[in-house]
């Protein structure tokens, strides 16, 4: 049986990982390569990197990087970030990356989707989705949100946005729920199950882990593939092996 | 011992050549036909579409060179599935060395297609490929087609269905698992193939 996946999610700038709390004010937490490695050892799944200052400031990611976390990881990595063509996917895939996330420049041109598709295979394109709820109830789509200053609203509906990108060829959706992120308070398991009702492909639940029982719902409750998280595992106030131990022990099928 | 990595046009070569490094082999990335032939072993790695895969084996007259080697071959993922006979996916014929079909996983409620994590292989044929720490355990998948078990079937996953984790014929083999991101099972899947 397909186990469910345990994914820390490493926000890089400038080379180096970084955490801000409501995607503000960012903080160095380590060395990229050294904190992939720490994972990897833990029992990580997957390692997700967002370089989270690329699509704002209209750069491709740096490829450098890539290749050193490449050359040592032995699981699988996506990396997102400033990829607008399939020139800018293929080099990231060429230095070793297993996927490509793209998020902002999808919803600049939504045929990204599908050229990236064509290319490389729907298993290697994740459209990622920074989500908000609305006064009116609506959860609504977020644009360069690595940049407080530049993120922006945009008219897409969630949903209608992930049945869009999964008929264009999106393998994997990564739904960030951004009332819930870096507050610890639990993913938002509503907006997840309705992004589940409508997502037939893997869903990656992303924003709001603070313990081990965030995690055991957003897999029973809610049925993601996958639940990705980022403070709690660089501060060290959640330990991969025992959460996974724990989440065994509640039945859930985990790589152990 | 000489490794060559055959340039089919997929995108995912660095993460396979990174992993024989970490084994203490560099491998090669070629189309050259004199320098497929006279490699030791010879993988065929790929991301992507079966199609436009074989459509490039084919524009560089690999497909020939390829179907007449006799040194072991190892097909990583769509690399495995341009062994056989034929795809679904864009209804084009393989390779032909393994006599098999390619077929998407049909999915269905709670299964998710494409079948993209951590799942559980068992070998069902012994075999040298899959043998040791190959023989079971977690490995990772990212694939929406798949062969059903059949008579080359070594190893087999389960995702709603059985399907080959691995297959192997004379001196071609293949798997649809990601060896190089599969940890400690892929490290030694790759060390049998090397042995």
């Amino acid at each position: 049986m397909l186990s469910r996946r345990i994914i820390p999610c490493l926000d890089v700038r400038d080379g180096r990982v970084v955490k801000g709390v409501r995607f503000r004010d960012h903080a160095v937490v380590g060395d990229i390569v050294e904190l992939a490695l720490r994972y990897r050892d833990e029992g990580a799944d997957e390692l997700v990197f967002y370089d989270i200052a690329a699509s704002p400031e209209a750069r491709v990611v740096d490829v450098a990087w890539v290749e050193r976390v490449a050359r040592v990881i032995d699981i699988p990595f996506c990396v997102a970030g400033g990829i607008r063509s399939v020139a800018d996917a293929r080099a990231v895939l060429h230095a070793g990356a297993d996927k490509v996330s793209v998020n902002s420049p999808a919803l600049e041109r939504p045929g990204l989707i599908d050229e990236l598709a064509r290319e490389f295979g729907v298993q290697c394109v994740v459209v990622g989705i920074d989500s908000l709820r609305d006064e009116d109830g609506e959860w609504r789509v977020r644009q360069y949100t690595g940049d407080p200053l530049r993120t922006r609203n945009v008219a897409r509906r969630t949903l209608e946005w992930i049945e869009e990108a999964q008929r264009r060829g999106a393998g994997e959706i990564v739904l960030n729920c951004m009332g819930s992120d870096g507050v610890r308070a639990g993913y938002d398991l509503e907006q997840l199950r309705a992004a589940r009702t409508v997502c037939r492909v893997p869903l990656v639940a992303s924003g709001g882990a603070g313990a081990r029982e965030h995690f055991r719902d957003a897999f029973v409750a809610a049925d993601a593939d996958a639940a990705l998280a980022a403070s709690v595992f660089h501060s060290g106030a959640i330990a991969i092996p025992a959460l996974k131990s724990w989440l065994g022990e509640c039945g859930i099928e985990v790589r152990r | 011992m000489s490794v060559v990595l055959v340039d089919s046009g997929g995108a995912n070569i660095g993460s396979v050549r990174y992993a024989l490094q970490r084994l203490g082999v560099e491998a090669s990335l070629s189309a050259d036909a004199a320098t497929i032939r006279a490699a030791d072993r010879v993988i065929l790695p790929g991301v992507g579409a079966a199609a436009p895969a074989m459509a490039r084996l084919r524009e560089t007259g690999l497909v020939e060179v390829l179907r007449g080697l006799g040194q072991p071959v190892l097909g990583v993922c769509l690399g495995m599935q341009l062994l056989c006979t034929h795809s679904d996916e864009g209804d084009v014929d393989g390779l032909g060395v393994i006599d098999a079909r390619v077929r998407r996983l049909r999915g269905g409620d709670g299964l998710r297609v494409p079948h993209m994590g951590w799942n559980r292989v068992h070998r069902v044929a012994p075999h040298p490929l899959c043998a040791g720490d190959a023989e079971a355990g977690w490995a990772y998948f990212v694939h929406a087609y798949a062969v059903p078990r059949c008579a080359a079937t070594l190893a087999t996953c389960e995702h709603g269905e059985v399907f080959s984790a691995a297959i192997g014929r004379a001196n071609f083999m293949g798997v649809q698992y990601h060896p190089e991101r599969s940890a400690a099972l892929g490290v030694a899947l790759l060390r049998n193939f090397l042995a």
